[in-house]
């Protein structure tokens, strides 16, 4: 990806972004912008504000200050369900799947194909197949109520809806947490399908960048509320980024053994 | 990746290498899982109808055949079928049974007092349903008081309503009312078990098979989610509870034109006591997102047996309930014994 292509077609940009709760300053001076078709990792220790930037992205909190563009327009989310309006899907986890309905119901919830006043079931159950096939998920029915499938299956179903209503930005919350390498696989996997498709670009927020590395087109680090690195994936390592997290904590350490 | 993306076609097309074949047995593995959950409480109603007949060979004459399923079982399953959308999107109503004297009581005196045509007097006591379940949904969705006091609540009003107006007297149904009694249960003996059937197949259908149904077990599974997901969860809960108290106070027509009588002592606690118990003995979650309707008309055989089998065997009105509490104990923990054993075996 070129330099001016990528400033030029940025899907979403973020300028001076801050957050203050009260007296506690969560984010100083964001700036970070993610191209289309990218796939964005933002990584950063515990409490360096990837959350709290997340939360911003999507609509959840407005920021203290600061501007946020979509495709060129400045747009002010009112809510969650206004970011989504404009193409922002966040994800967090598998929280918004219902156990008790099957990985069809869940696939189409709110979204049901119908000819009233049924539902179509079969046009549904062969839809999900053919989708969760496309993007390589794979699960043993997509009659099975999502309470019998496995953490990674059911994140991927997750995402996998969130992709069903075609985002344009899709924010993964920590897809990998409290996850063994088999079942990240399954969600690595899929984010690397979607990047192929190319229809949607990506920011995923891991604490743990090891495997995310591996499917990131490039790396944001946030340190002390602000973007602290900036680099192409493949300019970097999982050493080269846990060495500055290090740097940084014991540049920290020292400072605080110099005042003492 | 590679090894998901080879194996995916296997699971559309037909069954190869080890995946599919997984995939299969599990899929009807769970199939069987479902169908059981009913099946357990089938086989209780089946149980009880066959033990009451082996003691008493009456208990299959037609007369008794015909207390049992002509008017206790329809009354029980046309409140159930209410009470199971309540229970699965997470509320209860604990009003509906007030609602079988409430409104009668109220079309009575517009058809008297106040010269009301009677079919549309008829037409406003079942509307009083709709206005009911709007003050419960109101009440417990918007003002945010649990459906469980709510509804309490609004029983006593109800109740205390019909005592004062009616003076606690029973009438006798007026003329120009019993005309279109036929079509409301009074007619044929077998008009209200056809009532009861036919809405069961409707609720059982809406329940399984349209977006409504699929919503509710949404909103009581996954309240969060469902909201995130942007279905309206006020709109879900205050239309089951317009359900139920519609279903209250057709039962309570239905009750009117098979007895010919308007009676203050058929609205108590009991028809809701008995609608929700067919409900969960039919496996129906009280903590809500999941239940069937047909788990629940099973359970109303189950009660409508018990009530009438006891009766007939002479068993004094007073120690029935202590039996009837003790059956309904002993049905739930072999359900629940079941569940367990089944979950073990599924594993």
């Amino acid at each position: 990806m070129a330099e001016t292509i990528e400033h030029a077609g940025d899907v979403l940009r973020a300028e001076h972004i801050s957050k203050t709760y009260g007296a506690v300053t969560a984010l100083t001076d964001v700036n970070m912008y993610l191209a289309r078709g990218e796939v964005l990792g933002l990584i950063g220790d515990n409490g360096a504000g990837k959350s709290t930037l997340l939360k911003i992205l999507c609509g959840f909190q407005p920021p203290t200050s600061g501007r946020i563009f979509l495709e060129g327009q400045e747009v002010t989310f009112k809510s969650v369900d206004h970011a989504r309006s404009l193409g922002i899907d966040a994800v967090y986890q598998d929280l918004a799947l219902v156990n008790q309905l099957a990985v069809f119901q869940n696939m189409f919830l709110n979204r049901e194909k119908i000819s009233w006043p049924l539902v179509r079931n079969r046009a549904m159950r062969r839809e999900t197949r053919e989708r969760l096939d496309e993007m390589g998920v794979d699960i043993p029915s997509v009659n099975a109520p999502v309470a019998r499938l496995s953490g990674g299956q059911r994140q991927a179903i997750a995402v996998a809806r969130s992709v069903f209503s075609n985002p344009k930005i899709l924010l993964l919350d920590e897809p990998l947490a409290a996850m063994g390498v088999k079942e990240g696989a399954i969600i690595l996997d899929l984010v690397t399908k979607l990047k192929k498709q190319g229809n949607v670009s990506i920011i995923i927020i891991a604490h743990n960048y090891g495997q995310i590395l591996q499917v990131c087109d490039r790396v944001n680090m946030i340190q002390d509320g602000k973007v602290a690195l900036d680099k192409r994936a493949d300019e970097t390592s999982a050493e080269e980024l846990t060495e500055v997290v290090v740097a940084e904590y014991r540049k920290a350490l020292q400072e605080r053994q110099r005042s003492a | 990746m590679s090894e998901a993306t080879r194996q995916s076609p296997g699971v559309i097309g037909q069954p190869s290498g080890p995946a599919a074949g997984t995939s299969r047995s599990l899929g009807s593995m769970l199939g069987q899982l479902y169908r059981q959950r009913e099946s357990t409480v089938f086989v209780i109603a089946v149980a009880s109808f066959v033990g009451f007949w082996i003691v008493n060979s009456a208990f299959v004459s037609r007369t008794t055949l015909s207390v049992t399923f002509n008017d206790t079982f329809p009354a029980i399953t046309i409140i159930a079928l209410g009470e199971v959308f309540l229970l699965i999107c997470g509320e209860i109503d604990l009003s509906v049974g007030f609602m079988v004297g409430f409104s009668p009581f109220m079309s009575y005196f517009l058809d008297v007092y106040y010269h009301v045509p009677a079919l549309l007097a008829v037409l406003i006591g079942l509307l009083l349903g709709v206005l009911v379940g709007l003050v419960n949904g109101f009440l417990t969705v918007t003002v945010g008081v649990p459906s469980f006091i709510t509804t309490l609540g609004t029983g006593f009003v109800l109740w205390g309503i019909m005592l004062y107006t009616s003076h606690a007297e029973p009438a006798t149904v007026p003329a120009n009312m019993s005309h279109f009694g036929s079509w409301l249960g009074g007619g044929n003996r077998y008009s209200w078990l056809i009532w009861a059937v036919v809405l069961t197949a409707i609720f059982h259908v809406l329940l399984t098979r349209t977006r409504w149904g699929v919503h509710t077990v949404a909103v009581g599974g996954n309240l969060l989610g469902s909201r995130e997901a942007g279905i309206s969860v006020a709109r879900i809960k205050y239309g089951n509870f317009m359900f139920t108290a519609v279903l209250g106070a057709l039962v309570g027509f239905q009750t009117m034109y098979y007895t010919n009588s308007i009676d203050p002592n058929s609205a108590s606690y009991t028809p809701m006591f008995n609608a929700v118990t067919a409900a969960v003995i039919g496996g129906t979650a009280m903590l809500g997102g999941s239940g069937t309707i047909m788990g629940a008309v099973f359970g109303a055989v189950v009660l409508a047996d018990l009530s009438v089998g006891f009766a007939i065997e002479g068993v004094s009105a007073n120690l029935f309930y202590v039996i009837e509490g003790a059956a309904i104990l002993i049905a739930m923990v072999a359900n629940v014994q079941l569940a367990r054993l089944r979950e073990r075996g599924g594993r």
